[in-house]
């Protein structure tokens, strides 16, 4: 494991996380003692200093984001934790959560701080209800304890935490349509502009982060030797917590340095490819995420070398390993069944797109379809692409637009039936 | 040049617009119409449809035009091969999911959908047909609900929700199975839907029209033994123009005779004579009201729309409500008691068609209040969009023909009448009659100009009649209509009379009105309705003619007994269908 690094997840196992005391004794809340002693621009200027990008999948400038949000001149703003997680394949988020509520609320009481919020609401999918009663606890201890309520640490400074629960829509992690959920509507994703920088839940200023994003402040504050610096690559600094599952013989949560390859990843990480089977794709960054062929194993995991062999970039840092047992017709159709599912329907591209997109695939599964099929499974994949309203419609194809640019001989067209 | 105004160039062209601009508002400024469907002049932005993208350099996506405001230097591009491809492509979308019946439908020739098809040299997609197998809901009265030729834009959720505050109607389902209902998929009319059909209007398809009455028309007027006697409403001769080509805000009143009468309607009178009636009848009862303690404020009640609102959502004001039937019904009782009188004709001999502005009214002349001995006093209501179907039927070119008078005596109305059509219309007919009856004196300018406005919107005004004075208020639309009961009801306004029409600027913006009425139309037709008040001669209820002759002859005195059983009516609570108080109070299970 010698190329696993414990930066953000190192606090794993290190304490109670049922216990504020037990936080608290191994140093929790150092590190937002020192951030109330810190402007809030300085609190930003740290994270854009280290590079950080947002863990969501979007990877935003972090550091921007929070100046941002700062500016914004208005007397309410909030602060909202992105914990649905809802990228098939992305379960890190829920190991921050479970191993190290505390530093997450850390993380999201010095946001709160340095944004100027008075609120900030923990949006948490579903499925993860087990994880509730940890995260309430922990809330709780804190307000009893003072680091969250009124006049936090005497500091003058006054911030909530509330937790709430996704109803299992894929689509509320997209931060629109998670404010429109946060505020009770359906799920559906909001017309920009307006921003939710500028009006997000409840028509506030909203600064929306994900779980590990708002993991990674504490450490980064107290960071005072330059080790997060030190770990990764000169242009892509830092560590990054992934998931690696599928076919793999030790799948699991890992956080790594970045600029480890993918082929590190599979294999001196996650333990190679279950016995006696051949890898054959790599899918990167969830179900929204492109396909790897086996020659992609060397690209090394950050945000430049990853865009620049057309591949996601990092994303929601999701690695999901196929091997030769499961076809990629069968795996795209997998996939394409999933966004037929969660797209909201609101926009035409994604809402009909999809669903031709799903009926074109079964032929190609069937090995009925035509030279045209391809062209309109390739034309309606780039409309939605360029013509949907939210990032779901924009990146339900990659996985099919790249398996058709990396794996062109699944599509070929089965001649004695097109004759016939 | 001012500091807030932004320059940028579509298709190479040079325009400079305010901040704040969106670039179909620019595109359009310059004359280039964006292919689009979800949006709409008058409604906040949706960006559903993105059949307006366009390619702006510098970007990597495409930008929808209906959302993305302007900046300086912008440069836009609206048919480009990557803009034509995508726009071609979320068509054919739409298509497949489109139910391609246009030679039935109601909307041929007059569809958003189809006008794209015809840019774009469109006929079939090359998708399979996937669109919705749903029957057509044909639940009530007014409105019909096609989800087969539904496109989503969600213009209706829009209307019903932030013009009207109703939200009668709604998305529901995600992905392919998304689709605009109401509640629990339950009838239109057993939900919180009042039947203005502002839907209808805005719908850019036919998947909600007008119950189509036309034939019931046709159908009566082929059999001999009826007499088919139609009155038209004050803001039909405004709005029909629209539909032959016209300027909007044309006054057609005498090629619209012409036209009902080569129709073959053996009587064509006007609603605007039982507008009259009505001032006289709810005049006399604010008066009554005022003087003899009885439930204040008043408020009018010839706005179908709004009469099912207030039995729908606020029945425990019900008593406020003007007993006094509208229009319509008054002229309908009229037609089938005095008139089949004096001509002798037995009333069921009689088919009374009114022609309204309105979807409500269809509805309102199913009433069983508002009929009696087994008939209804009014038999069929067409919209002004089914007159204008029936005049191509008969293949007239309204443009040209000549122009006839109403017949007599249900033919005559006051510039009071005429006014009716506007928002602020009734109130101030209502005044210049209570102004008299009150003080006995002459009113020395009839205009009441504060009660008079624009659409949407709420007035108050404060009227003095001669020495006392009357506070009053206005309001067009629901969302507006629901403000002023709120202010009612919280005491924080002591109105004594207030008008409410359910529809924006009143019936010029009916839901029966042309497709294609906007809120730059009803203004034009708001003008022309006072413009034509201001050249007739008769503008006052009470000096109208035919109504002194009626009362001489029939009623007697407004409010007189006889007034009483033919022109005024009874409301009721209409409970919702989904009463979800039992489980607000948690005791179902």
């Amino acid at each position: 494991m010698g190329k696993t690094v414990s930066f953000i997840s190192r606090n794993f196992g290190r304490y109670n996380p049922a216990s504020l005391a037990s936080y608290e004794y191994i140093g929790g809340f150092t590190a937002l003692r020192k951030a109330l002693g810190m402007d809030g621009l300085e609190i930003a200027k740290v994270l854009s200093d280290n590079g950080v990008q947002g863990r969501g999948g979007a990877a935003y400038d972090m550091g921007r984001k929070w100046s941002q949000a700062r500016a914004v001149e208005a007397p309410h703003k909030c602060v909202v934790c992105n914990a649905d997680e809802g990228e098939p394949g992305t379960f890190k988020d829920r190991e921050l959560i479970r191993n190290d509520p505390f530093q997450l609320l850390e993380g999201m009481i010095i946001a709160g701080w340095s944004v100027g919020a008075d609120n900030g609401y923990i949006y948490m999918r579903g499925e993860y209800s087990h994880l509730r009663p940890l995260l309430l606890s922990a809330i709780r201890q804190c307000e009893e304890k003072g680091y969250l309520g009124d006049n936090i640490l005497g500091s003058g400074f006054s911030y909530r935490i509330h937790l709430y629960s996704g109803a299992g829509a894929y689509v509320c992690g997209e931060g629109s349509a998670l404010c429109e959920s946060l505020e009770g509507h359906s799920g559906r994703p909001r017309m920009k502009p307006p921003f939710i920088k500028q009006c997000g839940a409840f028509h506030l200023p909203t600064c929306v982060n994900n779980v590990e994003s708002l993991s990674l402040v504490p450490p980064l504050l107290l960071d005072t030797q330059g080790f997060y610096k030190s770990q990764g690559t000169p242009d892509c600094p830092g560590t990054k917590m992934i998931s690696v599952c599928g076919n793999v013989k030790n799948p699991g949560v890992f956080e790594v340095p970045f600029g480890i390859t993918i082929r590190e990843i599979i294999y001196d990480l996650a333990g190679g490819i279950e016995d006696g089977h051949q890898l054959q794709l790599v899918q990167l960054g969830g179900a929204s995420g492109r396909l790897a062929s086996p020659a992609q194993l060397d690209t090394p995991y950050t945000y430049k070398d990853m865009k620049a062999a057309d591949l996601t970039a990092i994303g929601s840092g999701a690695i999901l390993v196929v091997d030769e047992r499961t076809s990629i017709i069968g795996f795209l159709r997998i996939t394409q069944q999933f966004f037929f599912h969660e797209s909201c329907g609101q926009c035409t591209p994604c809402r009909e797109g999809n669903l031709h997109i799903r009926m074109l695939l079964d032929k190609v599964a069937a090995g009925t379809h035509t030279e045209q099929d391809i062209r309109l499974m390739e034309k309606y994949a780039r409309i939605m692409s360029t013509a949907s309203m939210c990032g779901l419609g924009e990146t339900a194809q990659s996985a099919l637009l790249s398996a058709m640019k990396r794996f062109p001989e699944v599509f070929a067209i089965k001649k004695e039936v097109a004759v016939r | 040049m001012s500091e807030n105004m932004i320059h940028l160039t579509i298709n190479h062209m040079p325009v400079e617009v305010p901040a704040g601009t969106r670039i179909i508002e620019a595109a359009h400024s310059i004359g280039i119409d964006i292919p689009h469907l979800c949006y709409h002049p008058d409604q906040s932005i949706k960006a559903h449809c993105r059949m307006c993208m366009v390619e702006v350099t510098g970007q990597r996506k495409l930008l929808a035009a209906c959302s993305t405001l302007v900046w300086e230097g912008m440069e836009v591009i609206t048919d480009s091969k990557r803009v034509y491809d995508a726009q071609v492509g979320v068509l054919d979308l739409i298509l497949a999911d489109h139910h391609q019946d246009c030679l039935a439908c109601a909307r041929n020739n007059n569809c958003d959908l189809q006008n794209l098809c015809r840019r774009f040299n469109r006929l079939k997609p090359d998708l399979p047909d996937v669109s919705s197998k749903e029957r057509p809901r044909l639940d009530n009265p007014s409105i019909v609900r096609d989800p087969t030729k539904c496109v989503k834009c969600g213009r209706c959720v829009k209307v019903c929700t932030e013009v009207q505050g109703i939200g009668a109607l709604s998305f529901t389902g995600r992905s392919a199975a998304c689709k605009v209902t109401t509640a629990f998929d339950l009838p239109m009319n057993e939900t919180d839907c009042v039947l203005c059909g502002q839907c209808t209007l805005v719908c850019p398809v036919g998947a909600l029209t007008e119950v189509d009455h036309t034939s019931h028309v046709r159908h009566a007027l082929h059999d001999p033994t009826k007499h088919v006697v139609v009155q038209v409403a004050p803001s039909v001769r405004v709005a029909l123009g629209d539909d032959f080509g016209m300027e909007p805000g044309a006054l057609v009143t005498g090629k619209m005779v012409t036209a009902l009468k080569m129709i073959g309607f053996e009587k064509v009178f006007d609603t605007n004579f039982s507008a009259d009636l009505t001032i006289m009848e709810e005049g006399s009862e604010l008066l009554d009201r005022i003087k003899n303690g009885g439930c204040l404020p008043m408020i009018t009640s010839c706005s179908p729309g709004w009469v099912n609102f207030m039995e729908k959502h606020h029945p425990e004001m019900i008593p406020h409500l003007s007993t006094a039937k509208s229009p319509q019904g008054m002229f309908g009782a009229v037609l089938k008691t005095y008139y089949a009188q004096r001509m002798g004709w037995d009333p069921k001999d009689i088919v009374s068609v009114s022609v309204m502005p309105c979807t409500a009214k269809k509805f309102e002349a199913t009433r069983p209040e508002l009929g009696r001995n087994g008939y209804q006093d009014v038999d069929v209501v067409l919209t002004t969009r089914e007159l204008a179907k029936l005049i191509r039927y008969e293949g007239l070119d309204l443009k040209r023909l000549p122009e006839s008078e109403f017949d007599a005596p249900l033919g005559t109305g006051s510039g009071a009448g005429a006014i009716f059509g506007n928002t602020g219309g009734v109130m101030e007919a209502a005044l210049r009659t209570a102004y008299e009856l009150y003080t006995g004196k002459e009113l020395p300018r009839l205009e009441f100009e504060a009660v008079r406005g624009e659409v949407g919107g709420i007035r108050e005004a404060t009227i003095d009649l001669g020495g006392t004075s009357l506070k009053v208020a206005v309001a067009n639309g629901l969302k507006n209509a629901e403000e002023v009961i709120r202010r009612v009801e919280s005491g924080e306004a002591d109105y004594l009379f207030i008008e409410i029409m359910a529809c924006p600027g009143g019936c010029i913006g009916g839901g029966g009105q042309p497709i294609g009425t906007n809120n730059a139309k009803r203004q034009a037709r708001i003008k022309a309705l006072y413009a034509l008040d201001k050249s007739l001669p008769l503008r006052k209820s009470h000096e109208n003619p035919d109504i002194k002759t009626i009362y001489e002859e029939f009623f007697d005195h407004p409010l007189s007994h006889k007034a009483h059983e033919l022109l005024h009516t009874t409301y009721a609570a209409r409970p919702k269908r989904y009463d979800f108080t039992p489980y607000l109070h948690g005791t179902q299970k």
